[in-house]
């Protein structure tokens, strides 16, 4: 009775099987059904998402948040749902009306599909694939193209200058989210993220901590949120690339980035939080989901948490900090996670450990040192008393002038 | 089962719809898709040859993948080229870029 | 003999071929890239049918996520020619259609006149792993090293050469 999602598999294969299906297609309604389950769940998790992240900003205001519907205003996502439902669809004339309506299906399915790979428990997991880390870029790279059809096909300024921001800025952090991807990859010798998490008999966080911080940055980079959410800045460009988006096709984008949150969540938890690993998670399959939850859940608040405190940056900030900063730091780091892999022997030994993570640490005072002597180069270099214009007042300068 | 000749009649096609692209098209933009097209093509053969006249050597995946990097660069440098072109011509009809000095 | 992964490959195959025609054909530039990721996505699938996942899923990072993408901003950045009023074909296109079909003619005729090209696939070997083997094969001296680095280099010069060319630089003086 420990493992009641596998049971319940067991038994209805067993039914279909008892029905004198064949094999292949047993095999077939069991992965749709499993597929059909798993995404049920998610998107019933996404409705709930919605009330969470209404509560928990409302505490970062001091406000209340919804709470009229129900208790604690758990009803209020519902509410919420029916009031996307029954709004009015609008295709904006000129718009292009077949990339227009692909876009926002291709947003949320993007997310949809990352937790194929996610492994929720150690006996629940959609798709082993042995290429499981690279699937998640890929998934993000068509997530991209779901973002550039919106803004395109809307036919708006705003929607297009929002599409070439947001995609101006997942390309330069994809860069070092990849790169930092690969710590855990070589540290777990495995690109299947089951084996990652199977393998994570001490947390990687512990092992690679400057990696699992430039994978939530740039992971909070690849949502799109605040101090990142140059795409839809309120202030400039109103509401970016889903400005002409209406009813269920803006409910679609919506729930997209609420649950994209969460997924990066649950990613971050199985690459550097030991994904379902807990305490029991192993003679007891079913508390695992209950742990990735709580890690996916943990990291989700915590990306609220930067989201509703942090001013929205400049672009070409962005950019450098992306570049110059952050690409450099996590490609010194693979390197030498990768030759103290080496030098260090087996993982798991108490001075592979140590080493990785004072390793770690040197890094980050490095960091820290050159930062600090860059600034206060900086700082003097903007201080420094310097010429001020003044027009040369002389006759033959005015008469240079005005020929 | 798939027999190998499927896969290269399917690479002969997207090859010549390829061709045709880089041949018959005026956007400098479109020739270099058509470009890509053969590419591909030539990705799916290296692909099904490894799967089925050498799959215990890995020539084929390697030979692939350095195909991809060669895309890769040959894209970026391209649309480069064709943006730099079309600030000084406002034009990138392959057609119309017929002056070799501006 | 019909089996699933003949249906799923002709089915694919045909989808693919359709898209690609579509990026020949299509008149505006946008829709020709982005039926240009539906004929990548298709290769990806054929790839993976192949039992060549990871070149499936690097199909989709680098064609798609990187290719595609880079190709769709330039066409939005040269945005006049975009939606191009005049013919989307030069003048040549009847000879253009000519060789390509002659092309096709050729290849297939090769293709279905030689017994070697309809062998089967044999089954891979259980212990063989593909990523693994690639792996080893692109860093280790015996295999592809040098190929390896050379496409490295390729991708700095062009990394560097792109920079160069668009650059936007500043008239004097100002």
């Amino acid at each position: 009775m420990t493992d009641p999602i596998n049971l319940i598999a067991e038994w209805l294969r067993g039914l279909l099987a008892g029905w004198g299906l064949s094999s292949g297609l047993v095999i077939f309604i069991m992965t749709l059904l499993g597929v059909v389950v798993t995404a049920a769940f998610v998107l019933l998790m996404d409705v709930f998402l919605v009330w969470v992240e209404r509560k928990v900003v409302a505490r970062f205001q001091d406000r209340l948040g919804p709470n009229r519907l129900g208790p604690f205003g758990l009803i209020q996502p519902l509410a919420d749902v029916i009031k996307l439902l029954i709004k009015e669809d609008i295709t904006p004339i000129g718009a292009d009306r077949v990339v227009y309506n692909i876009a926002p299906i291709l947003a949320l399915a993007t997310v949809l599909v990352l937790w194929s790979v996610i492994p929720l428990s150690p006996t629940v997991l959609g798709a082993d694939i042995n290429v499981g880390v690279l699937f998640i870029v890929a998934a993000g790279a068509i997530g991209t193209l779901g973002i550039i059809m919106a803004g395109w096909a809307s036919n708006n300024k705003y929607a297009l200058i929002g599409a070439f921001r947001m995609v101006a800025e997942i390309v330069a952090y994809e860069v070092p989210m990849v790169i930092a991807l690969m710590v855990p990859v070589i540290l777990a010798r495995s690109m299947s993220i089951g084996e990652i998490v199977q393998r994570q008999t001490i947390w990687y966080i512990v092992l690679a901590p400057v990696a699992a911080l430039v994978f939530l940055i740039t992971a909070i980079a690849e949502l799109g949120r605040a101090p990142f959410d140059l795409s839809e800045a309120e202030s400039e460009i109103v509401a970016g690339f889903h400005i002409e988006y209406t009813g269920m096709k803006f409910g679609m984008f919506y729930a997209g980035e609420l649950l994209h949150a969460l997924t990066m969540g649950a990613l971050f938890a199985s690459f550097f939080l030991g994904g379902w690993r807990g305490p029991f998670a192993e003679q007891v399959p079913i508390l695992g989901v209950f742990y990735l939850f709580l890690k996916a859940f943990f990291i989700y608040w915590v990306i609220m948490w930067v989201k509703y405190s942090l001013p929205r940056i400049r672009i070409d900030h962005l950019m450098e900090f992306s570049w110059k900063f952050l690409t450099p730091l996590i490609l010194a780091v693979v390197m030498i996670t990768a030759l103290l892999d080496k030098l260090l022997g087996e993982p798991g030994t108490l001075i592979y450990t140590l080493g990785m993570l004072v390793a770690n640490l040197i890094v980050v005072w490095i960091t820290l040192t050159l930062l600090r002597t860059y600034f206060r180069l900086e700082r003097k270099r903007v201080g420094e008393e310097r010429p001020v214009a003044a027009p040369d007042l002389t006759p033959a300068a005015r008469i240079e002038r005005t020929s | 089962m798939i027999p190998l000749s499927y896969y290269l009649i399917f690479a002969a096609g997207l090859f010549s719809i390829g061709l045709f692209g880089v041949l018959a098209r005026k956007n400098a933009i479109a020739i270099l898709i058509g470009i890509e097209l053969m590419l591909n093509a030539v990705n799916v053969n290296l692909v099904a040859f490894w799967r089925y006249r050498t799959p215990g050597m890995i020539a084929g995946q390697v030979f692939t993948v350095i195909v991809l990097a060669v895309a890769a660069a040959e894209v970026a440098v391209g649309l480069a080229l064709f943006i730099s072109i079309y600030r000084r011509r406002d034009t990138i009809a392959a057609d119309q870029i017929d002056l070799m000095k501006w | 003999m019909m089996t699933v992964s003949l249906i799923v490959f002709l089915i694919v195959a045909l989808i693919t071929l359709g898209s690609a025609l579509m990026v020949v054909i299509a008149r505006n530039l946008v829709h020709s890239a982005l039926w240009l990721v539906l004929t990548l996505f298709g290769v990806a699938i054929l790839f993976g049918l192949l039992q060549a996942g990871f070149l499936a899923v690097v199909q989709v990072v680098i064609y798609i996520g990187a290719i595609s993408i880079l190709i769709i901003f330039a066409i939005m950045l040269t945005r006049r020619i975009a939606s191009d009023t005049g013919p989307r074909f030069n003048e040549n296109w009847g000879w253009a259609l000519g060789i390509s079909l002659m092309m096709f003619a050729a290849l297939v005729w090769v293709i279905v006149s030689w017994p070697g090209f309809h062998v089967q696939a044999q089954p891979l070997d259980a212990r063989f792993e593909p990523v693994v083997e690639l792996g080893k094969a692109l860093v280790s001296p015996n295999g592809y090293v040098l190929p390896f680095e050379l496409a490295s280099v390729l991708l700095l010069a062009a990394l560097i050469g792109a920079i160069v060319i668009a650059w936007e630089r500043k008239p004097e003086g100002r």
